[in-house]
């Protein structure tokens, strides 16, 4: 995802001369073709992510569109005041780039694991909150942002779902990708880990139950509608996010349909329980001890829908 | 040098002052001392220092002020006020329920370009608009009024760095060296000394000069960029509380709220002085 990103960043930076990014200190062999090429639009600010984000804002004010870039938690948590009263307060024009959402660093350790930004980020005033699932996603969300006026949060993860893009189809921020149809369950992603509802629903489908698959790549605003949809005309809804369950895609999800007065036969929030990860592994590893993998979420449905799990492959 | 205009500056000081006294009394507002202490600072600024217009003020080339020690607001509100960028009658709203006047300085306002209250934000976002500037060769100043307690928070430093790396000579910082912070004196509390010579090994073009001299504040002001390839710093040695004798040099009037008998002898005290 984050290549996808650098290089819709680098197709459109000559047509936008305003657009500003800004690295700290990250992104080693990753931006060489961006910076050999704009070398004016280019900062590395060093380690120091604070005032990464204060510059940001400044320059955002005069007139610039500006990515931040790090990873993890670095250009979110690290700063988080800066983010919130100096780019959100001042409504600035600054695109914050997470890249290695969720556990994508692994084995790299908790320190880089970034499990707790979506709730944080999106309880901010004015911030646009974007969690692609796949390439052509990640590509299509860092497209729109270029000239998207305001702060945003990009959450870019090292792993990515197969791209299921239809025929003719737009990317459409602020709504929910039915990325598969089905009406027994509605699986509810966010990032990379939809790789793994699509091969639970493949496993379930063996099964003749139909999972509904949402790619939920934008966080907040929240697309109410297709929630309430997938409430109503499927069994029930299961959240899946590799990210603290508080708060995240599930409790933003519970917050949407309790408002809208539409209840879901059953709601599952799947994702990091009250834990750090703290267990050392990849990416894939983690997921199968978070209980996030996709024999987990197939073993869910199925003791959601009183289905013995053993007879799935 | 244009005698009237430190006369100006002098009597822009005053008001500020006079002004900050009632609206801190009427509003329950604190840090009174802490306006004080940058009055002078202010009123040479938006005396005759700073390309700003209340008619125009979003002008592109305007020069930039950011006021990091945003819990003077009071100060820079005032400042404002009496060079029209809004009416005086707005300043008593100050602290008041539905009012745009916050404690801490607020961007709401015309004339006012970043909100800041939370220390250590101010000097990055006034380096990322000089960045910007140098991007696009204008002629422009940004200037900075920081505290000398901000300058404790690491962020400070950060920007400290990136200024100086990039030698940001159209960025101005202004340090109000009044060595007394929140709740006790600086040297007390993180000592700051040497503190010219920390800003100097970091790159910058440093001038030291008292807070309180109008003359010598146009002198230096009107002098940056001290160094023509350098971001420039001036420490402004100042008196917290200045002006009211019995708010000079106490922590106490760093929150202190001016009531009673201590706001009419404040205002008798100002009121006295020329």
């Amino acid at each position: 995802m984050r290549d996808a990103f650098i290089s819709v960043l680098t197709e459109l930076a000559p047509q936008h001369p305003e657009l500003l990014l800004l690295s700290g200190d990250l992104g080693f062999g990753v931006l060489n073709n961006f910076i050999s090429h704009f070398p004016r639009q280019f900062l590395n600010v060093g380690v120091a992510e604070q005032n990464m984000s204060g510059l940001a804002a400044g320059l955002a004010m005069e007139g610039h569109t500006v990515f931040t870039y790090s990873i993890g938690n670095f250009p979110t948590l690290r700063c988080l005041e800066q983010v919130r009263n100096d780019i959100c307060y001042h409504n600035a024009n600054v695109k914050i780039v997470c890249i290695g959402g969720g556990m994508s660093y692994g084995a790299v350790g908790f320190s880089h694991h970034a499990t707790e930004d979506l709730s944080i980020l999106r309880s901010l005033p004015g911030m646009l909150v974007l969690s692609p699932c796949d390439l052509w996603e990640a590509a299509e969300a860092a497209r729109y942002l270029v000239s998207h006026r305001g702060p945003a949060y990009l959450r870019l993860d090292k792993s990515a779902a197969p791209v299921t893009i239809r025929s003719g189809e737009t990317f459409q921020p602020g709504s929910i990708r039915t990325v598969r149809e089905g009406t027994d369950v509605t699986l509810a992603a966010t990032g990379g880990i939809l790789a793994e509802a699509l091969l639970a629903a493949d496993a379930l489908a063996e099964q003749s139950i139909q999972c509904r698959v949402l790619s939920v790549h934008t966080i907040k605003p929240l697309d109410t509608d297709t929630l309430s949809a997938a409430a109503s005309e499927t069994g029930g809804i299961i959240s899946i996010e590799e990210h603290a369950v508080d708060g995240g895609l599930g409790g933003a999800i519970a917050e949407a349909l309790m408002e809208a007065g539409v209840f879901p036969g059953f709601f599952v929030r799947i994702g990091l329980r009250n834990t750090f990860s703290s267990v050392i592994g990849s990416q894939a590893y983690l997921r199968t001890i978070y209980s996030m993998d996709a024999k987990s979420i197939t073993q869910t449905v199925c003791a959601k829908l009183g289905i013995a799990a053993e007879v799935l492959p | 040098m244009n005698g009237n205009m430190i006369k100006d500056s002098r009597e822009l000081a005053k008001w500020i002052r006079t002004h900050a006294l009632r609206m801190t009394s009427t509003g329950g507002g604190s840090h009174v001392g802490a306006i004080f202490s940058c009055a002078d600072i202010l009123a040479v600024l938006y005396g005759d220092i700073l390309h700003v217009d209340p008619a125009a003020p979003e002008s592109l080339d305007r020069d930039r002020f950011v006021l990091s020690k945003g819990h003077a607001g009071g100060g820079l509100y005032a400042a404002l006020a009496e060079r029209g960028f809004f009416p005086v009658d707005k300043l008593l709203t100050h602290y008041q329920n539905g009012s745009d006047l916050s404690g801490h300085v607020s961007h709401k306002l015309p004339g006012i370009d970043v909100s800041t209250g939370a220390l250590g934000h101010g000097l990055s976002i006034a380096a990322g608009m000089a960045y910007a500037g140098m991007l696009r060769e204008a002629g422009h100043r940004i200037f900075c009024l920081l505290s000398d307690g901000e300058c404790d928070e690491g962020s400070t430093w950060e920007a400290v760095l990136f200024a100086a790396h990039h030698r940001l000579s159209n960025l101005v910082a202004i340090v109000d060296y009044n060595r007394i912070q929140g709740i006790a004196p600086v040297s007390e509390v993180i000592e700051l000394e040497p503190f010219a010579d920390k800003w100097t090994a970091f790159g910058w073009a440093v001038q030291e000069v008292d807070g309180h001299d109008h003359e010598a504040l146009h002198r230096a002001l009107a002098a940056v960029s001290l160094v023509t390839d350098r971001p420039s710093c001036l420490i402004a040695h100042t008196i917290k509380g200045k002006g009211v004798s019995f708010m000079e040099n106490t922590v106490l009037w760093h929150y202190r709220i001016p009531r009673g008998a201590e706001f009419d002898a404040a205002l008798a005290e100002l009121e006295r002085q020329s």
